[in-house]
């Protein structure tokens, strides 16, 4: 579905990912781990087309078109997702009014409306966020459920959380994985995290392990209690 | 109704410039016997000829100020200070002539609108052709007409305030517009009375040189309540224009005004407006001042505190792109204790614009226990467009709360990428940003205005604008 060849990544004159290759399959659930600045981040704006990323090497390919020329709302277009590890506040901007952009007029307003009312109830998401700024003063928990909202109403293939679990209380987590778990098997997931608790809910297919920019390790969900146990070195090395 | 005879049967073509059959055209360029001609057509008393004929005395020793926008550019002398667009005024919709008509469903005042407006006074070239007086604004007392009405129905009212907040030796361009002013509004509102519904009018320049120079004079009596609104567009033509307008407003006691005003001009015009309003004990002064058009304007909206517990604001809208200069600002000036004043100003330049926010609060001594608020933010789109900031104060009051910020940022390009990644377009991406930033004063405004200010904003980042 998703497959990285060699892909090599630079910012500025820093090679941040070297010659990654995988290919992420339709319908599975992937968890990619590794120590701070093992490029987990990187990954995730490469593969959404961010223009400060530079592929430097290898190719990138989305059901075999080359999307490495697309920019990011081509991307989009063509079923790819990111969910932000750090979610921007939009001033004067309301989630109705960048989704009906998003949508580019495939859903009614009003449709529109009950389609974001229903999930972010399932969500457990307060009311007034929906009218307000986005994300303009919303909790991390608040922000990452309003990021897992518009994944859900832009309803693309693959989806990518980047620490989706990251700095959620532990109820948030489990609505959040709950709600994602749902629509497993359908999409095809790829989290982004540093901490095993958010895979207990959400069973992996496989998971990767990445360090220096290289990926190191691939395994079952085993291998993300192992981290957790053993830390990312002796995984790693073993 | 009768039928009206004129111009009916013109040859309509589907441009934007609508044909004109004015019954008088000035020559171009300005003296004191053209003045004189302005008033005689006009059928105007004495005292408005002299005040006409000294105000331009003043404008001929006035020099042009040179601290703002650059104006260097503007030839006084090729320009028509007056045109007659018909003989008479109108009464009904149905009766105006079909060209005007065409040129209004050019600008967009829907049908529907009408049923919802209190008033609509539509001014078409320099003279006020069409004018709609509600009967719940005439049961109330309201009085809403054309300067030109005013002045021959109600003189003593109009003499009592016309040019005493604004008088000609105020500027340049208020001695012009005091020697040369044609139309505009005149709006009296009695005393405790509340006009529900926003008084509407809307303007436009369509002859090639032509300068519109209106006159605007709204009291509110003690405790009575209305919101007046104005929205101009012009089509685009090649040559500089002028509009030099002038507006006074008076809040007595206890009233409260709203004035908002949407502003399109065409890319050529120059946009020289003194606006200044005066407010007595407890009463409430409101600018709503939304400047997208224009090449330049200059324009700082002012509200004289007077008495005591009275509050003024100004919030304020700038866009400037590809040849424009926004050089707009607001004055508050506190002279009585318990005052407030708020400034709340949001300015941006795209394709090398230039906007200038330029702002003077006054605190006198004695204003004590008096606020100050004022926020102005600024937004640059991209390396070729420039913003500054003039925020002057003069505070001589001790016992005063002042809050000042300042803010001046470009458009994020975190935020842009992360709109992209939910698949909007890169102009849909910047106009959601740009229409967010400006969302404390939009939601201000009323709704048909704020969704048309939305499309402009939308028009002007896909770049299909001008």
């Amino acid at each position: 579905m998703l497959s990285l060849n060699n892909l090599t990544v630079k910012v500025g004159n820093k090679e941040i990912l070297k010659k990654i290759s995988f290919e992420f399959a339709k319908g599975k659930i992937y968890a990619i781990m590794g120590p701070n600045g093992s490029g987990k981040s990187t990954l995730a704006y490469t593969l959404m087309g961010h223009p400060a990323y530079e592929v430097a090497s290898g190719s990138l390919r989305l059901k075999n078109e080359d999307i490495l020329s697309l920019p990011p709302e081509k991307r989009a277009e063509k079923g790819i997702f990111l969910s932000f590890q750090t979610p921007l506040s939009l001033s004067g901007v309301r989630i109705n009014q960048l989704l009906q952009l998003a949508l580019a007029g495939k859903k009614d307003p009003l449709t529109l409306r009950r389609t974001v009312q229903k999930y972010a109830k399932a969500l457990k998401i307060k009311e007034e966020l929906l009218t307000r700024s986005l994300n303009d003063g919303a909790s991390g928990g608040e922000k990452k459920k309003m990021e897992v909202l518009q994944a859900a109403v832009l309803d693309k293939e693959i989806i990518i959380f980047d620490e989706v679990d990251t700095g959620v209380d532990i109820d948030a987590l489990k609505t959040i994985a709950q709600f994602l778990d749902k629509t497993k098997g359908q999409k095809t997931y790829i989290i982004i995290t540093h901490y095993q608790r958010i895979l207990k809910y959400l069973k992996p297919d496989k998971v990767l392990v990445l360090a220096d920019g290289k990926l190191r390790k691939v395994g079952d969900g085993k291998l993300a209690k192992l981290i957790e146990k053993k830390g990312y070195e002796d995984v790693i090395n073993s | 109704m009768s039928n009206p005879q004129n111009n009916l049967d013109f040859d309509y073509r589907y441009g934007f410039a609508m044909p004109q059959n004015y019954t008088f055209k000035a020559k171009k360029g300005l003296n004191r016997r053209i003045v004189a001609e302005i008033s005689a057509l006009k059928n105007e008393p004495a005292w408005m000829t002299e005040f006409r004929l000294k105000s331009y005395d003043i404008f001929t020793r006035k020099t042009i100020p040179v601290w703002g926008a650059d104006l260097s550019k503007i030839d006084f002398n090729d320009i028509y200070y007056y045109i007659k667009p018909t003989d008479k005024q109108v009464n009904s919709w149905a009766d105006l002539p079909a060209e005007i008509k065409e040129t209004y469903d050019r600008i967009g005042v829907p049908e529907a609108e009408k049923k919802f407006l209190a008033g609509v006074s539509a001014q078409y070239e320099s003279e006020v052709v069409y004018e709609s007086i509600n009967r719940e604004l005439d049961k109330q007392g309201v009085i809403f007409c054309d300067m030109d009405t005013a002045v021959r129905k109600f003189p003593d009212i109009v003499r009592e305030y016309f040019g005493k907040l604004i008088p000609p030796p105020d500027n340049a361009f208020a001695a012009l517009n005091s020697a040369v002013w044609s139309g505009g509004s005149f709006v009296y509102v009695p005393k405790g009375v509340t006009v529900t519904l926003p008084l509407q009018a809307y303007f436009r320049i369509n002859d090639e040189k032509f300068g519109q120079f209106e006159r605007t004079l709204i009291i509110a009596e003690e405790g009575s309540h209305i919101h007046y609104v104005e929205g101009c567009t012009a089509p685009i033509y090649t040559t500089d224009s002028l509009h030099a307008a002038v507006v006074e407003i008076i809040v007595k006691k206890g009233a409260r005004v709203r004035y908002t005003t949407v502003q399109n001009w065409s890319k050529n015009v120059y946009n020289l407006v003194t606006k200044r309003a005066r407010a007595e004990e407890n009463a409430i002064m409101e600018w709503v001042d939304c400047n997208l058009g224009s090449q330049v304007t200059m324009k700082y909206p002012s509200v004289y505190l007077m008495g005591r517990g009275a509050r003024g604001e100004v919030l304020s809208i700038a866009f400037a792109g590809r040849g424009q200069h926004q050089d707009a600002g607001a004055k508050m000036l506190h002279f009585a204790p318990n005052t407030s004043s708020r400034i709340v100003s949001k300015s941006i330049a795209k394709d090398g614009g230039r906007t200038s926010y330029r702002g003077l609060v006054q605190v006198m001594p004695g204003a004590k226990n008096s606020s100050v608020y004022v926020s102005c933010d600024a937004l640059i789109l991209d390396e070729a467009s420039r913003s500054d900031t003039y925020p002057y104060m003069k505070i001589k009051e001790n016992e005063v709360a002042v809050q000042h910020e300042a803010t001046v940022e470009k458009l994020g390009e975190e935020k842009l990428f992360y709109l992209l990644s939910r698949g909007l377009k890169k102009s849909e991406a910047e106009g959601l940003l740009v229409n967010g930033f400006i969302a404390p004063v939009t939601k201000e405004i009323p709704m048909e205005y704020s969704i048309e200010l939305n499309r402009l904003i939308n028009l002007e980042m896909s770049g299909s604008v001008g």
